[in-house]
């Protein structure tokens, strides 16, 4: 089981954070640049911050930042690709989430210029996984995806999370899809992070 | 050695036809008549000025005086790179980055040629010395600003793919590695098209100028492959140092894409 620990993290004009993740889904919402974002880039360390954050007892700054990033794995809203063939970005030549994913066997032929954002999407979802990170920072993951798409990310990222106990932060606008995830709830609001009691 | 010297009735019949151009840009509405006579006007003002510093300097062999002229053309083309940027580094970098590699790859590359090649007696035989440290400023200084230019401009655009790299993993040489390849590339293009062309598609500005003044063609061929050799060298390298040192600096010590250091 990995836990991931925020001690006084702060980013930008966020205020500080506290918090201790342990094998749960913590939901992240809050109006469109509050910094949801933000918070995640910075726990994978991609931008400036202050505070520490742990996986486990490794602290993030201590830690090569290459291995800290294969660790927290973090999912951008947006996936990216930078090769004509969608399998030159993949590691491995046999990725076992993608028929969770409805992706067919053969989608690593393909062109990436000919997907459209649902299936970059889920791609992406398989390239991060076969990383086995030891925990998941997802910025909206299903916001560009078909209802029975949805389904079968949420259960992927479950099963995942339960099968290797990791944390996951998953950002979403989507009240009832919060209400199915969440083990925790968290909202930023003018700059605070508050957890949402129920 | 005849040489057909020029009288300044023979230069302005040449500037005449600079003036005609400008007047047709103008009736044109290109909007570069300006440009064109600021420039000739530049050309002129300078030349003679280097003209009347170099007859002092060959007449006075002296290294200090080869060194501070030297080091004079180095910080002009320095500040001719920087000119070039679309997006620049911000404060000293932005200056630093350019002349430093320029620095590093033209004065030793142009030092080489002195001491081992030519082997000049003084080595800085200002007549040599000189027009070498020139022709191999006047070519890195294109190479750098093309490259730096490729790599700070792609970068900007290309930031979400940098950033989704790192994500995944791979280190910042590997992020930007298409990028730093495809900028040292863009640097020496040039270079190799003079190559390839040369004596061929056009007689190179030296050699035509050595022949011109009564130099023995061969003579001037063997010049003239050397200034080749040493240019492209000298180029690539710097476009190289350039790329690199640039490209490290875009990242910092947590190997975060920084693109704020650039303006």
């Amino acid at each position: 089981m990995t836990i991931l620990r925020l001690d006084e993290f702060q980013v930008l004009t966020l205020k500080p954070l506290s918090i201790e993740i342990k094998d749960e889904f913590i939901c992240l919402s809050g109006p469109s640049g509050a910094g949801k974002s933000l918070l995640l880039r910075a726990i994978a360390d991609l931008i400036i911050h202050n505070g520490e954050a742990y996986l486990d007892e490794k602290k993030c700054s201590e830690i090569n930042p290459v291995q800290w990033r294969k660790w927290v794995g973090f999912l951008p809203a947006e996936s990216a690709w930078w090769m004509d063939k969608v399998g030159d970005h993949f590691n491995k030549k046999n990725n076992p989430y993608l028929t969770l994913l409805n992706l067919p066997e053969d989608c690593f032929g393909w062109d990436v210029s000919r997907c459209s954002t649902g299936e970059k999407q889920r791609l992406a979802i398989a390239r991060l996984l076969a990383q086995k990170p030891k925990a998941l920072l997802l910025d909206e993951p299903t916001a560009s995806l078909d209802p029975e798409s949805v389904t079968a990310v949420e259960l992927l990222i479950k099963n995942y999370a339960h099968e290797f106990h990791v944390p996951v932060i998953w950002v979403s606008h989507d009240d009832i899809q919060i209400k199915r995830l969440k083990n925790r709830e968290f909202k930023i609001y003018n700059n605070e992070i508050n957890e949402v009691m129920t | 050695m005849n040489i057909i010297s020029l009288s300044p009735f023979d230069l302005s019949m040449a500037a005449v036809l600079v003036v005609v151009l400008a007047f047709i840009s103008l009736i044109l509405k290109l909007g570069i008549a300006r440009s064109i006579v600021i420039a000739a006007i530049r050309t002129v003002v300078q030349l003679l000025l280097i003209g009347l510093v170099l007859k002092t300097l060959f007449a006075y062999v002296d290294l200090l005086w080869v060194a501070l002229l030297s080091i004079f053309m180095l910080l002009l083309a320095g500040r001719e790179v920087m000119a070039r940027q679309q997006r620049r580094f911000g404060g000293l970098w932005g200056y630093g980055l350019g002349t430093l590699s320029m620095f590093i790859s033209s004065f030793t590359l142009t030092v080489y040629a002195l001491i081992v090649i030519v082997g000049t007696d003084p080595w800085y035989t200002p007549q040599y010395a000189i027009p070498l440290l020139g022709m191999m400023l006047g070519n890195t200084m294109t190479g750098v600003s093309l490259a730096l230019d490729k790599l700070t401009t792609t970068a900007w655009q290309q930031r979400a793919v940098i950033e989704a790299r790192l994500i995944l993993g791979q280190d910042w040489r590997t992020a930007i590695g298409d990028i730093t390849r495809d900028s040292v590339r863009v640097g020496m293009i040039p270079m190799i098209n003079a190559m390839a062309a040369a004596g061929i598609v056009s007689l190179p500005g030296m050699m035509t100028g050595q022949i011109l003044s009564g130099t023995e063609p061969m003579e001037a061929v063997k010049y003239q492959i050397l200034i080749m050799f040493l240019i492209t060298a000298g180029t690539g390298f710097s476009a190289m140092l350039a790329t690199w040192i640039g490209a490290r600096h875009l990242f910092d010590d947590r190997q975060r894409l920084r693109l704020e250091r650039l303006s």
